[in-house]
């Protein structure tokens, strides 16, 4: 009997490791599907190629957010601050304008795509420290609050600070990727027409994200973290170490962040601060929360649903409804005929955006895809755990069968 | 007084564009590293205080809102800000389907304002109410983080609803109140202050009294209301302990939408100032001063009605002077540094006195 216990272990090792095998086909099945999309796009003429790369960047912003949203529990409303840190850290690494490059403190080999992401993700990674740190003791809410005022004061001190950053209008000609040579004098280019090779790079590092993130849940690290979401007193008295947990959250999650700002500034080539306004943050975290807080395929497709509205569906459909509008000339209805007849759907995105948070909270707290684990910093009572058959031992169950042999 | 003061023309007053905000005038010597080389302005000083006072207490009539709902059920309402600036948005649309200009008679006028102020409340308090009946009343037993997401959804579907209502762009406000009775200077033509103000050019403008008029009456009827009435003493049991109070017999799902009814109230009475005294607005206003304002009812305390006033204030005051002073201490740099200023005030009292200025330290519950 007492082997029992181990082998119950073994089985569900063996079976959270083919889950996991069987995950990861399924991402690479859709990553697959996703790579063969540029050839698709220019053979029936869609012309989306550069809309998908910012929502990509956006799907792994929201993958970041959802480290310290999801996986610890820390509501962070100001996420927009290190996607500003990380756009202007290669910006200011790399673009011949900058303040910094311009008195010669960049050594040349640095100014270049790759060497300055790294830079940028790890600047993020401190800020995250620097900003998170006086965070720790605060409530939710506290909390809350405190990110959106980050979240404010660093664009901010962006547009203020002219002298560094050029003020509002911002920094240009940041570098490109440099191409990658390929056998037969051809090669892989990154200029902004080159957007297929930028479809397929930001789809490569996306994937690279979402294996980093799924290695860092299971780990020891990510453990803690959920151990703090669900109960943080619980979890300090089990003997986790909440503030450095805490921190490496804020880290991990803002390092994600200014890796994404890197590679947009790479994209767009230019930045300036009125790009990263507080609705940013709450786009990523109206897609976290619509996917599925803690959920890390439920964050891709909510990224994906909200993202493509934002820059695709909304221009795509506006024309569709205009002509359905024009179409609805029933005269009891003509006054919605009118109205659908000239109204832009780019008008509704906030409307769409704040829909989402509160119809999910009101709904389906869990988003479209619940975590399996589930977040109890929002869905309430969590005393019908033993009832989990994903628990590694079914107590009760293992009870009653040694109450029945003794008997 | 040490020397001409120099405002721009135009609308000086204008505090949430400190790019058009009081500065100072343009022949100002400054040293190699920017620095300022003038001699401190007491008008201005003074200038700035009233400007300070009077976007103060719209400031304290917002955060009230903010305060009284967060004294009851510990949410902090993110879209009250929008509350307010559906407030404003009313007041807007109901002057002028009233008909009433600034060429009307002065009694018009005058019970038209009255008129907009009752219904911009009206407006803004059931708005307040029924949001909360709509979604925060059914997340009551929901973790705290669910309500403030959905306040947070919130302010952004009001954010829309004004998109539609009056378009992306900022307005003007409503032709009503005369303009040389807006900029009508009490310290040039009342009789005593004439005398004293002669030389001079400190404006203190009837519509600087407008606000500070309004905003007092209102702060003395709600303290009465707390204080003095059944109602109000039903809230402070409510909110000093929820369950002890529904055992004594307090509806409390009454008590918290008389809350939210008061407190979107008086931000409506808010928005309705704000729209006559800056003679605009915008979709965004809300989100400026709602912020401010929650950062006001932080600073005095978040539940502490008392420490909502002073902190609005307070925070009036350091807008002012962040706008006018700012801009020309660091100068290369850019001017509106406002926003930065008050933020950073927010987050050092949350993380070093979360209990605020008035407030007392509460152990938290676990």
């Amino acid at each position: 009997m007492a082997s029992s216990y181990a082998t119950r272990a073994e089985k569900w090792f063996a079976d959270r490791k083919q889950e996991e095998r069987k995950r990861l086909l399924w991402v690479l099945l859709g990553a697959a599907c996703l790579a063969v999309y540029p050839f698709l796009d220019s053979a029936l003429g869609l012309n989306q190629m550069g809309q998908w790369i910012p929502i990509f960047v956006f799907v792994i912003l929201a993958l970041g957010l959802n480290i310290v949203v999801g996986y610890a529990g820390l509501l962070d409303l100001g996420y927009v601050a290190f996607f500003v840190i990380g756009a202007y850290g290669n910006a200011f690494i790399t673009s011949p304008n900058s303040w910094f490059v311009q008195r010669g403190w960049i050594p040349e080999y640095l100014q270049s795509f790759w060497p300055a992401m790294a830079l940028s993700w790890v600047l993020a990674a401190i800020f995250g420290v620097i900003l998170g740190a006086p965070t720790l003791r605060l409530r939710g809410d506290y909390l809350a609050i405190v990110t959106l005022g980050f979240g404010e004061i660093v664009p901010d001190f962006y547009t203020n600070a002219s002298g560094i950053t050029n003020g509002p209008q911002g920094i240009g000609q940041i570098a490109k990727p440099p191409s990658i040579p390929l056998p037969g004098g051809r090669e892989i280019g990154f200029s902004t027409i080159d957007q297929d090779n930028w479809f397929w790079l930001v789809l490569v590092v996306g994937l690279v994200s979402i294996f980093m993130i799924t290695r860092l849940y299971d780990s020891r690290m990510g453990r803690s973290w959920q151990a703090i979401r669900e109960d943080e007193i619980a979890a300090a008295s089990m003997g986790i170490n909440t503030v450095s947990a805490k921190l490496w959250a804020f880290a991990l999650g803002a390092s994600f962040s200014g890796f994404a700002g890197s590679i947009y500034a790479g994209y767009v080539r230019v930045v300036y601060p009125d790009q990263f306004q507080f609705s940013v943050s709450i786009i990523i975290l109206a897609m976290v929360i619509l996917g599925g807080i803690g959920n890390i395929y439920g964050v891709i497709v909510g990224a994906i649903i909200i993202g493509s509205f934002d820059r695709i569906l909304a221009t795509e459909l506006t024309r569709p409804l205009n002509w359905m509008g024009e179409q609805l000339t029933w005269e009891p209805l003509s006054w919605l005929g009118e109205w659908l007849a000239t109204h832009n759907l780019n008008s509704d995105r906030f409307l769409i955006f704040g829909l989402a948070l509160v119809l999910i909270m009101l709904l389906r707290p869990g988003g479209l895809f619940p975590s399996s684990r589930r977040a109890a910093e929002l869905s309430g009572d969590d005393d019908d755990d033993v009832d989990d058959k994903e628990d590694l031992y079914d107590v009760r169950e293992e009870n009653a069968r040694l109450a029945g042999g003794n008997a | 007084m040490l020397g001409p003061v120099r405002v721009r023309d135009g609308n000086p007053w204008h505090m949430s564009d400190a790019a058009s905000g009081c500065r100072f005038g343009s022949g100002i010597e400054r040293d190699e590293m920017g620095i300022l080389l003038m001699d401190f302005e007491w008008t201005l000083f003074f200038q700035f205080m009233i400007i300070g006072l009077a976007s103060g207490s719209l400031i304290a009539l917002i955060a009230l809102g903010y305060t009284l709902v967060y004294g009851i059920i510990e949410l902090i309402n993110f879209a009250h800000g929008e509350v307010f600036m559906m407030g404003a948005f009313f007041a807007a649309t109901l002057v002028v389907v009233t008909g009433v200009t600034s060429d009307s008679s002065t009694g018009l006028i005058v019970s038209v304002l009255i008129l907009t102020l009752l219904a911009s409340m009206a407006f803004s308090g059931l708005l307040n109410a029924a949001i909360d009946k709509l979604a925060y009343s059914r997340l009551r037993k929901a973790p705290r983080l669910a309500p403030l997401i959905a306040a947070i959804g919130m302010s952004f579907i009001l954010q829309n609803i004004a998109i539609y209502w009056k378009g992306p762009n900022p307005f003007t406000g409503p032709d009503l109140i005369p303009s040389e009775i807006r900029s009508y200077n009490v310290l040039q033509e009342w009789p005593l202050l004439r005398d004293w103000f002669a030389d001079s050019t400190l404006r203190l403008r009837l519509i600087d009294l407008f606000v500070i008029g309004v905003t007092i009456p209102l702060l003395i009827i709600l303290s009465w209301f707390v204080y003095r009435t059944r109602i109000g003493t039903a809230m402070r049991a409510t909110a000093q302990d929820r369950e002890a109070a529904a055992l004594m017999g307090i509806d409390i799902n009454r008590t918290i939408g008389v809350a939210f009814l008061l407190g979107g109230g008086l931000a409506g009475a808010a928005g309705m100032v704000a729209l006559f005294y800056n003679n605009s607005g915008r979709f965004q206003m809300g989100f400026t001063y709602g912020l401010f304002a929650f950062t006001a009812a932080v600073l005095g305390g978040i539940g502490n009605l008392a420490g909502a006033v002073v902190g609005g204030f307070l925070i009036g005051l350091i807008w002012s002077y962040s706008d006018g002073f700012m801009g020309t201490f660091v100068s290369g740099w850019g001017s509106q540094w406002t926003n930065s200023v008050i933020f950073s005030i927010l987050i050092l009292v949350l993380v070093f006195r979360p209990s605020g200025l008035l407030g007392q330290e509460v152990a938290d519950k676990v």
